[in-house]
């Protein structure tokens, strides 16, 4: 097997009449921590759920563990979606159950082990992530960074091979980023995990990512080590690193000229 | 040309629901016979059915009591104020029974529903099901689905026996009816198949129904606080009406004809 | 999951709706009497039946014993048929020359099925309605509605003809 776990293959994807992703390519590799940065809103959520399967691409494939994710069977590929999980932005957090039992879900769900191993695993998953003293809780009562790391428990809880982050950091305080961020690069090495961040926190990414894409404008505009991509020539990449507003990103949205706009409107 | 085009488009938009709608119902469908599934329809009959069983035995007790009222008032300018049970009976076995309960399920249970499910999508919950290998259809859907068709027959059934009660409080014991005619002339005009069964079968397919807009509703909306309390209001709208025109389809079908 | 008091809840529901149904079936509908039990049947021609309708009652001196299955007309004669079914309790308790009338309950009430027994000739060995097994017997001593507009016709004439 190759050591690639995730191959994009000039993957084709457009919403309604919209291109979201024309042609890109993108390989992650086994064992390491792959970032892919980009503006907000070109859909870098819509890239992880393509790779989950829960959307089919134009043409192109995801190949996940050298299989077309988009032509298995049904059963097969919620089997390998075992093997996978993903952090959502917002935690996903089931609202209605405590943070122990949002743990166990997937473990009650898909293992036949006792409550007694269940309970024991949970609480090792909450430890790794700082939360077993708040078992407990309702999610309501955490904050948005404990929030964040339940559902990262309850991410590892089955021991996946790929976890996907979106926008981990988004939104958070500097303690709760700096707490994910180290998080993210221990899990990583510790379970031997293969990730995936989704971010457009640039610094924080590249100090523990070992490969990264830059997307803008439907495409990768840049890809390397932390290293090559901060001493890229790219004058997008510059831009996005340094967050100038203007540059090769404009910083309009795309619109008739303001002259053709307003003579329009008094006509 | 263009409302051509337009009318087009919003049919080929409507079949595309209807058929999305059909396939979230067969999801639910089939995931019926699950063992693992029981407790989950358990805990859904406690929402659906439980906790809309306060406002479906008040408003059956006041609309038995208010149509012994009305009934007494016009019957008795007849002297056949002996045929209060049966009207009283008949008008919620065979038609208020059924319909006020599917709307207020619809109201109560149908719109929560919506929201709920609405709610687990824009936050995500529904997608984080199916990254981890769990189906949102037999996980989230089914037992919704299926506590929801079996609860509102057994709350038609409870708000026209609380409804006849109701009847004979103020009819019997207020207004003076005699309490043996109430009863022996409702048992010698009420039919078990044709009155009871018919109604239970009525008030099944109004549960199908309101079920099934209620979660395709909350499944398909825009996961946006806009979009959620759109859904919601349609739920409502929507299968209050189903609820009306089919009551007139299945009326027709069962007393309509002899 | 479900935790005990769910459960308890869901108990209670489903014995209230129970008890509904319960209560629908004996008290509403009384289902214990005239639904579950057997039948004979028998049938009837009148000239008029007036208002009567399927399921009426049929009733001796008051007692419900069966009801009406069906109405029909006749394709010879053009009289109206009434089949009615009466309760196998009152099996070979009606000679077959009981009568039949159609009767109202009060001015304005229901049209029912009235039967008045008939006698028995001592000594002889009786015949009973439903005593014939699988086919319908008929009745013949049957009286018709009364209506309005005959009646006064008959007031008429009858004061005519003083």
């Amino acid at each position: 097997m190759s050591d690639i776990l995730v191959d994009i293959n000039k993957m084709h994807f457009e919403r309604g009449e919209r291109v979201i992703y024309d042609d890109i390519s993108l390989q992650v590799r086994k064992g390491g921590i792959t970032a892919v940065m980009g503006p907000s809103g070109i859909g870098k959520t819509t890239l992880l759920k393509l790779i989950g399967g829960q959307l089919t691409p134009e043409s192109g494939e995801v190949l996940f563990q050298d299989e077309n994710i988009h032509q298995m069977s049904r059963k097969r590929l919620y089997d390998v979606r075992r093997k996978m999980s993903m952090l959502f932005q917002s935690g996903a957090l089931f609202t209605n159950i405590s943070v122990f039992d949002n743990v166990a879900f997937p473990l009650r769900e898909h293992t036949g082990l006792s409550e007694e191993v269940i309970k024991t695993i949970v609480l090792l998953k909450l430890e790794a992530v700082g939360l077993r003293g708040a078992a407990q809780l309702m999610p309501s009562e955490l904050s948005g960074g404990m929030a964040r790391r339940a559902a990262l428990a309850r991410a590892i809880a089955l021991d996946p091979e790929l976890i996907m982050y979106d926008e981990p950091f988004a939104g958070q305080d500097p303690i709760s980023m700096g707490v994910l961020v180290k998080l993210i690069k221990e899990l990583n090495s510790a379970l031997g995990l293969t990730s995936i961040v989704v971010t457009h926190d640039v610094t924080e990414v590249l100090t523990i990512a070992d490969y990264a894409y830059i997307m803008a404008d439907k495409r990768i505009i840049g890809a390397g080590t932390p290293d090559e991509i901060r001493s890229s020539s790219s004058e997008l990449v510059q831009q996005f690193l340094r967050g100038n507003a203007d540059g090769p990103v404009p910083f309009h949205f795309p619109a008739p000229s303001l002259e053709t706009s307003f003579m329009g409107a008094n006509k | 040309m263009n409302w051509l085009i337009n009318l087009g488009a919003s049919t080929l938009g409507k079949l595309s629901g209807l058929g999305n709608a059909s396939l979230m119902l067969w999801g639910g469908l089939v995931a019926f016979p699950r063992l693992k599934n029981i407790p989950l329809i358990i805990q859904q009959i406690y929402v659906v059915g439980v906790q809309s069983l306060l406002i479906i035995l008040v408003s059956g007790l006041f609309i038995g009591m208010v149509m012994a009222l009305q009934g007494y008032t016009i019957l008795v300018s007849y002297g056949a104020e002996g045929s209060l049970g049966p009207m009283v009976a008949l008008t919620l076995l065979r038609e208020l029974g059924p319909v006020v309960t599917g709307l207020l399920f619809a109201g109560r249970a149908g719109s929560a529903l919506t929201a709920e499910i609405g709610l687990m999508k824009a936050t995500e919950q529904l997608s984080s099901l199916e990254m981890m290998a769990v189906d949102p259809l037999r996980r989230i859907i089914a037992p919704r689905f299926w506590a929801g068709v079996i609860s509102m027959p057994m709350l038609a059934l409870i708000f026209s026996a609380v409804g006849i009660l109701g009847g004979h409080l103020v009819g019997v014991d207020w207004l003076g009816v005699d309490s043996g005619s109430y009863w022996s002339i409702m048992q010698a005009t009420v039919d078990w198949d044709k009155d009871v069964v018919n109604g239970v079968i009525k008030s099944f397919v109004f549960a199908l129904v309101v079920v099934w807009v209620a979660l395709y509703k909350g499944y398909s909306a825009i996961p946006t606080s806009e979009g959620i309390s759109k859904a919601t209001t349609e739920t409502v709208v929507f299968s209050s009406l189903a609820i009306l025109g089919l009551d007139f389809v299945l009326t027709a079908l069962m007393f309509g004809i002899n | 999951m479900t935790s005990k008091k769910t459960e308890l809840m869901v108990g209670i529901f489903v014995a209230l709706a129970l008890a509904a149904t319960l209560m629908l079936a004996l008290q509403v509908a009384n289902k214990g009497m005239s639904g579950s039990g057997e039948v004979y049947q028998v049938s009837a021609k009148f000239d008029n039946i007036g208002g009567l309708k399927a399921r009426s009652s049929i009733k001796v001196g008051g007692v419900v014993v069966g009801r009406v299955t069906r109405i029909y007309l006749d394709n010879q004669e053009l009289i109206p048929v009434v089949d009615m079914e009466i309760s196998a309790d009152y099996a070979r308790t009606f000679p077959e020359t009981s009568s039949v009338s159609i009767l109202t309950a009060g001015l304005l009430g229901e049209q029912y099925v009235g039967l008045t027994p008939g006698f028995v000739f001592p000594g002889e060995d009786p015949i009973y309605l439903g005593d014939k097994e699988g086919e319908t017997q008929f009745i013949v001593d049957t009286k018709s509605a009364i209506v309005l507009e005959d009646l006064i016709g008959q007031f008429l004439f009858g004061k005519d003809s003083d």
